[in-house]
């Protein structure tokens, strides 16, 4: 009996850090609906096991802790993919940042090196396309 | 001596814990190059000291972006300081300046915006059976991709013309940016040619290299941007 007690109070948990993951406003309210679909769920399929292998023989698998597997599977999956997206989504603003930092960094040492040179920065993109 | 015709070419090269040969390949770079602006990507060793030392201006990221972002921020550099001509450049001593020069007249004399050195053309460069194999399926997959005719997709060695360089935009900081610079040539529908290069595979550069395990990690990042 303690076993779902634990796991209410993991779920819970769970849920709770999850709430607290920002993330693109439009996708908040989809995602906090599948959390509460999520939550209700996992806590009925603690305390009534034997509802989640009627539901397990529904859709053709033999028992409730298969179908718990697979979900977990699926669930795992679409978090490697979602946190690799987010992952390479902040290396690309950190690069960006990274990158006009050490450009405005050098071009201030450039310029103490080179004051009297006549060479003259131009301005990048957009202001003098050719061709 | 630095030669008046390349006064308006200024040569690329990202930086990553080179610092043993960097020093030797810039002085004989400056010889016949004016400008060369190192982009140092976080180095560990004091490599962008040696290349300062040696004459080159150095950028410094401050933390390791990868070789996308160094030459990136090497284009952004070099156009800023009103080049004509861009020249990407191996730092570990690989590729050959008079090859460099020879690209850079072949690039006016046949009015072409783009020329891309090749391993390929001639037989000078010496890799092996495996590196062969695995950069001739990565040409197969690039000219399949870009509508390019290539021999060699993965050179290090390029000329770029000031306005193809302003259209380069490299999103891939890491592996995949010899195969994004590829596909954002090919969007530039500018003029473009192969030229035979020797491209020498040191014991050093063999140390560093790429390990070919990295086209593993090329053909992920290729697929899930």
């Amino acid at each position: 009996m303690w076993i779902k007690v634990l796991l209410l109070i993991a779920i819970v948990l769970i849920a709770f850090a999850l709430t607290r993951a920002t993330l693109g406003a439009r996708h908040v309210a989809l995602r906090r609906l599948l959390l509460g679909v999520f939550v209700l769920g996992a806590a009925l399929s603690v305390l009534f096991p034997n509802a989640l292998t009627t539901v397990a023989n529904a859709v053709g698998v033999g028992r409730g802790t298969d179908l718990l597997v697979y979900a977990l599977v699926i669930s795992f999956l679409s978090y490697v993919a979602t946190s690799y997206r987010r992952t390479s989504q902040l290396t690309r603003e950190l690069t960006v940042v990274a990158r006009e930092v050490a450009l405005l960094r050098s071009e201030l040492e450039y310029r103490n090196l080179h004051n009297s040179s006549t060479s003259q920065p131009q301005p990048l993109r957009h202001m003098d396309e050719q061709g | 001596m630095t030669d008046a015709e390349f006064a308006d070419v200024w040569l690329v090269m990202p930086l990553f814990n080179e610092a043993e040969v960097v020093g030797d390949v810039i002085r004989s770079a400056l010889e016949t190059f004016g400008h060369i602006v190192a982009v140092d990507d976080g180095s560990r060793d004091d490599s962008a000291q040696v290349a300062a030392d040696a004459g080159a201006v150095v950028v410094r990221h401050p933390i390791n972006l990868g070789q996308g972002a160094a030459l990136q921020t090497g284009f952004d550099f070099a156009l800023q300081h009103g080049a004509r001509w861009v020249v990407t450049f191996d730092a570990d001593g690989q590729h050959q300046v008079s090859d460099a020069a020879e690209m850079i007249r072949l690039g006016r004399d046949e009015d072409l915006a783009i020329v891309l050195g090749s391993r390929f053309l001639d037989e000078r460069t010496e890799a092996s059976l495996l590196k062969r194999i695995v950069l001739r399926g990565a040409v197969w997959f690039t000219n399949a991709t870009t509508g390019l005719r290539l021999t060699d997709a993965h050179n290090g060695l390029r000329v770029l013309r000031r306005d193809a360089a302003l259209q380069i935009d490299l999103q891939q900081a890491r592996m995949a940016h010899a195969s994004e610079i590829i596909s954002q040539i090919a969007a530039t529908r500018l003029p473009y040619r192969e030229y035979p290069v020797h491209v020498l595979y040191t014991e050093y550069s063999r140390k560093k290299g790429q390990s070919l395990l990295n086209s593993v990690n090329i053909v992920v990042e290729l697929i899930f941007k």
